[in-house]
């Protein structure tokens, strides 16, 4: 996700000089629609190679195929829980008001991912073990990992002033990244010790060479998806929250 | 010693104050005034490090308060529109846990003494839940008496809800204080006797700030 | 510092002590609960030995829960909040002790009546005690975590429900750890590895909660 900062997009010239939300309004624009295009060029790309290139699984038949988007979906949704905590530290420890907007502008589509992964988790599930679902260790770190997106995004929807549901939801999220692997570890280590025949994800030993190829397609997708979406998200949110303010007038003006 | 410049602060859509800067002194006695609802208890809790200011900083000999904390909370005190009592303790001790709180802890004996002076002889022992509204205004304000160690005291409407005895004794207090050589900054909707020794006053009705 | 500590301690306990209906109510709850899961389940003895640990852990995780909202708000609601966020002590001290206070007061009956709870789903002596080190251990890091969940939400309309969405997530890994420890003793291995871990959660959340409850508590009043 670092690759949608204002940083990064400004090529290391100036580095505070897109932290305003004035000036990374229009710098967004620009860059959204081509995350977007580039998002649905690779998810075509992907998906032709996931459908029509890669083999069909020895064990599993075509059912396999749902990792293309289960994969890259789950890898996303704890990728963006943890640029949604950078961004509300920094804007915590800086006291920036463009980085709370990013964080809050994650957080649906990391819970997106999430609920991706979660589904297709089961859809996979049912006629992989003839059930949609199991205590699988991924599968409940994942469900929990949901619950605290909610947390958070209900957190700040409590919140009438922007300005604490920023710092309040910033504090949740650092003590959500600090509880993921606490978590992740005591529900992997608890689904050892509770399941002796332990049914697990890594049911293909052997990865052809071109389902590889797929799912990393699939994962750059998403991301592009995932920084296109954040990108609009945070011009509405830039919108709503500047609205009292002379250029967001005037680019309403220009709009109309 | 306290030193505010440019002071701005909102809330939501609506700019309460704008550009408020003034220096108080030792001995110094501030009077805030405006109407309801012209940001008065926002300015005294910005004052106090309760509040975020929009803009602007707040310093107390010389450092900013949000970088001193503690060592500014040890010199003031504050004394807002809720009475801070709990209600299942007694007069006595919620004056004695206060203190604590404020760093200066005080003796059974001190406490009794400020409550008495307060004409709460008779029910300092009592559950503050069974007192009046002006008897539990004077509980928060016998807190005072202990505090003239303090070099600042902010205090929001002291004078609401108090019978004319009690007023005369809280201006004796801030009198008293004032001669030591502390500071006071209050807001206050009645006419008080207190008024002869005021040096500033800020309006923030017209926002400005003058020396009288 | 440890002189503002105890006082504040004493000073809660003492709250407690005046309100005690409130305890008895939260104790209640959590005996309540426990007792509709064999009502819901059914009488068959292996199963309720194979749930009772997890069935006593999740109803002391709620029940110690629906405490949290006592931690601070009628001190925020009366003020006295205010004048801790003032005091010449650090507030991450103050809340250590607004949180042991709570722990003795909420938490510390709930430890001591569970084995009983453990009875009636037939756990075997050695459980019962592990069942009651397990609370002992693991509610500390519940209070610490929880109370950064009622900072956060200190003020906010629908508190409590929020609240629960918040902090119950974040319980995961204490319900799992516990309700091993008994289960491991019920099946005749040691629960040692687990009450370390649940220590160890317990030290690491009195080490960073108390922090980040002091940042929220400030962000609520700002």
């Amino acid at each position: 996700m670092s690759s949608a900062t204002p940083q990064t997009a400004s090529g290391g010239i100036n580095w505070f000089k897109y932290s305003s939300p004035q000036t990374f309004f229009p710098l967004a624009g620009t860059l959204a629609p081509w995350f977007a295009a580039i998002a649905a060029v690779l998810f075509v790309a992907g998906l032709y190679i996931g459908f029509f290139v890669a083999p069909t699984d020895a064990q599993q038949g075509e059912s396999y195929r749902i990792i293309f988007i289960h994969v890259p979906a789950a890898w996303m949704s704890m990728l963006i829980y943890l640029a949604m905590a950078f961004w509300a530290g920094m804007g915590l420890a800086f006291n920036t008001r463009l980085s709370g907007m990013m964080a809050t502008a994650l957080a649906p589509t990391g819970a997106l991912f999430t609920f991706i992964a979660l589904w297709t988790g089961a859809l996979w599930g049912k006629p992989t073990w003839g059930t949609w679902w199991v205590w699988d260790a991924r599968l409940t770190s994942e469900l929990l990992l949901l619950f605290l997106y909610f947390g958070f995004m209900a957190l700040q929807a409590a919140m009438d002033d922007p300005r604490r549901a920023d710092k309040a939801g910033a504090v949740l999220a650092l003590v959500g990244v600090i509880n993921i692997p606490i978590i992740y570890f005591s529900v992997k280590w608890w689904n050892t010790l509770h399941q002796g025949a332990s049914v697990s994800l890594k049911s293909a030993p052997t990865m052809a060479a071109t389902m590889f190829t797929g799912m990393i397609v699939m994962v750059f997708a998403c991301w592009a998806y995932a920084i296109a979406a954040a990108l609009w998200r945070v011009r509405c949110i830039i919108l709503e929250r500047e609205r009292r303010s002379e250029w967001v007038a005037d680019y309403l003006e220009t709009q109309k | 010693m306290l030193e505010v410049i440019n002071l701005t602060s909102a809330r939501g859509e609506r700019t309460l104050f704008r550009n408020v800067s003034f220096k108080l002194d030792a001995s110094g006695l501030l009077h805030v005034a405006g109407t309801n609802g012209s940001g008065k208890t926002s300015l005294l809790r910005i004052l106090c490090g309760l509040g975020a200011a929009d803009a602007g900083e707040v310093r107390w000999r010389g450092e900013p308060i949000h970088s001193v904390r503690e060592a500014y909370w040890r010199e003031g005190v504050y004394l807002g529109h809720a009475n801070a009592l709990k209600d299942d303790l007694s007069a006595i001790e919620n004056l004695l846990m206060a203190c604590t709180l404020a760093g200066r802890p005080a003796s059974d004996g001190d406490a009794r003494e400020a409550l008495h002076a307060f004409g709460l002889a008779a029910c300092s022992h009592l559950p503050v839940r069974a007192l009046s509204q002006g008897q539990k205004r004077r509980s928060a304000l016998a807190r005072l008496a202990l505090s003239t160690q303090a070099r600042l005291w902010i205090l929001d409407e002291p004078f609401s809800a108090l019978d004319v005895a009690a007023v005369a004794h809280l201006e004796k207090l801030i009198v008293a204080y004032l001669d030591g050589g502390g500071s006071v900054i209050f807001t206050t909707h009645q006419d008080a006797a207190i008024s002869a020794r005021i040096t500033q006053r800020i309006d923030l009705d017209k926002a400005s700030v003058a020396a009288c | 510092m440890l002189n503002v500590m105890r006082a504040v301690i004493a000073r809660d306990l003492t709250l407690a002590w005046r309100r005690r209906s409130d305890v008895f109510t939260s104790m209640i709850f959590f005996v309540i609960v426990a007792s509709l899961f064999p009502l819901g389940i059914g009488p068959e003895p292996k199963l309720l030995l194979a749930i009772g640990p997890g069935i006593v852990w999740v109803a002391a995780l709620l029940a110690s829960m629906l405490a949290l909202s006592r931690l601070f708000a009628s001190d925020y609601a009366d003020g006295t909040l205010e004048q801790m966020l003032l005091a010449a002590t650090p507030l991450s001290v103050i809340v250590i002790a607004k949180v042991i206070a709570h722990w003795i007061a909420a938490n510390l009956p709930l430890v001591l009546i569970a084995p009983l709870l453990g009875l009636q789903f037939g756990l075997p002596a050695d459980a019962l005690a592990v069942l009651a080190l397990a609370l002992a251990l693991g509610t500390p890091s519940l209070s610490l975590i929880g109370a950064i969940g009622a900072a956060l939400t200190l003020g906010l309309r629908g508190g409590g429900v929020l609240l629960a969405l918040l902090v119950l997530p974040l319980y995961a890994p204490v319900l799992i750890l516990g309700s091993l420890a008994v289960e491991a003793t019920a099946a005749g291995l040691t629960a040692q590895p687990y009450l370390l871990l649940l220590a160890a959660l317990s030290l690491g959340a009195l080490s960073l909660a108390p922090w980040a409850v002091s940042a929220a508590l400030r962000i609520s009043y700002e």
